[in-house]
Parts: structure tokens; sequence; C-alpha cells
């Protein structure tokens, strides 16, 4: 694994099915976060919005299923988000990442990812950053 | 908001990873990974343990009598931090949340905005630190756009 990795190697980038509400309950659900702005129409209409928007951890968990797919679930040392733009129903989001640095550290071999999730219209969601042990 | 919460601690609370919670969860982020669903031995997703704020008790919180305004949060960023493999199902965590920023920026367009940076550690039995969460939400000064 480790000699197939290099600086600039591409994970296999995955076009997921369109956002649906579904997907926001069913997260929602799962992490106890039921903030109704991502489910409710008229409470996020309230709030200045159009449409109930995307849960932001959902799409940072579908970034890390999409990373641990890649490098494994048990390997993962470090994750993180930023997010950019809103993502809403509808939107087909595109989860990719590279992998940016190769180290050695306490005899252990890291590999850093720059990841990103990306929109229908080009406009980024949200970027990521990811450390992974390579197991001899 | 009030800058004196940076600091604040709230009360440590237990956090158990549950076999059940680590399936559903898995499921929810889309994944059919078996390592997820491998039954007692299943490894928790990177972002499993976010989930542990929304099961904590008021006094676990380290917001105090703090009020938000949830139509003015955003959630900037969200970090973790694994001191090996992340926790497998069955594990017992002791969880301490902490107000670790507070800190001001202006906005293009929502006027100021304030950063609030909190950090949870998770530590096992023997009290080593297994994991650390670091999240950043951002108050705008108006409904962001």
């Amino acid at each position: 694994m480790w000699d197939d990795l290099s600086v600039g190697t591409e994970g296999p980038a995955l076009s997921d099915k369109p956002l649906t509400v579904t997907d926001f309950v069913r997260y929602q659900g799962a992490s106890g976060d039921m903030n109704p702005i991502h489910h409710d129409t008229a409470f996020a209409q309230k709030a200045g919005f159009p449409q109930p928007f995307a849960v932001g951890m959902l799409q940072a968990g579908v970034l890390a299923t999409w990373a641990t797919d890649w490098l494994g679930a048990a390997n993962v040392r470090r994750f993180k988000v930023q997010w950019r733009e809103q993502a809403w129903p509808g939107d087909v989001l595109t989860y990719s990442g590279v992998v940016a640095a190769k180290r050695e550290e306490d005899g252990q071999r890291l590999v850093d990812l720059e990841m990103t999730v990306t929109r229908q219209t080009g406009g980024t969601h949200l970027r990521g950053w990811a450390t992974f042990v390579v197991p001899d | 908001m009030d800058r004196l919460i940076e600091g604040n601690r709230g009360k440590p609370f237990r956090v158990v990873v549950e076999e059940g919670k680590v399936r559903e969860f898995a499921r929810a982020v889309k994944s059919s990974n078996p390592a997820y669903m491998d039954g007692p031995q299943a490894t928790s997703p990177p972002t499993f343990l976010a989930s542990s704020t929304f099961w904590q008790r008021p006094e676990n919180s380290p917001w105090g009598e703090t009020r938000l305004n949830w139509h003015r949060i955003l959630h900037g960023e969200q970090e973790f931090v694994f001191h090996g493999p992340p926790p497998a199902a069955g594990t017992e965590l002791t969880a301490e949340a902490r107000i670790h920023r507070v800190y001001e920026k202006e906005g293009k367009r929502g006027g100021t905005m304030t950063f609030v940076e909190t950090v949870t550690e998770f530590r096992d039995s023997s009290g080593e630190m297994v994991a650390e969460a670091r999240s950043t939400i951002i108050e705008t000064g108006q409904a962001p756009q």
C-alpha cells in the first residue's frame, strides 16, 4: 500500500445520489441532532432560508466514509472538515481527495490527504484534511 | 456572545460506543464498510463521536447559561484526532468538553462574526486520551446568506 501512494495520488472519486431530506432526517436521527432547520420547511423559511438545507455533519460523515473505504477504517488518526457553501436537497455532490504528504513519525508511516466535496454547480461545499497510518 | 465563557468546562460524562448506534450511524453516512458493521469488534466511524454532544445533559455542556441565537449559528469547522484506532464498539469513554477559544472577525456580509472553538476530550478507563473532537461554530451578525 505504502509504495502505491505518492504525493498527488488521487482516491477514486465518488459521485453520490442527489441529496434528499430523508438523508438529513436519517442522519439527524442517528446522531441526535434534531435541529428543525434541516427538515422543517416552515421553520427554515422563518429563519430566512428558502427551504431546509443539508446537515453539514452528514456530508462530513460521507466524506469520512469515502476516505476510510480507500485507506481503512482502523487507520484514520485525524479527520477535519471546514464548511463553505450550503448544500441543498437535490444537490449531486462529488467526494474526492488526493495524497498531500507522506511522512514517518514515531515509527509509523503516515499519509496526509486533502479532500473536497463539490456541488454540481462547481461550488465547494466543504474542504477536508485527514491523516491515516499505512500499516506494513 | 460573552467572551468570558472561554475556559468554561462541562462536567465529565460517560460515552458508551454502542454497537447498534455505530451501525445506525454508519448507515446514515452511507457506508457499507464491514469494519463498521462487524458486530462486537466494529470500529466507530471518524465522525461518530460528534453525536455524543447531543446526548449530554445540561451540566455536561461548557456553555453554562449562555443562550445561542440558533438562527445565526453556522458550523464552521469540525476536527477529530485519534491517538490510535478510533474506539471500537463496546468501549466506555469519559468525555469532558471545554470552551477552548472565543474570538471575533469582521465578516464581508454578516457584520461581526464570533468564533467559538469547543474541545471535547475522550478518555478510556485508565485515563488515557483516545480521541479529541474540536468544533468551531460561528455566530453571524445577521442571518447567513
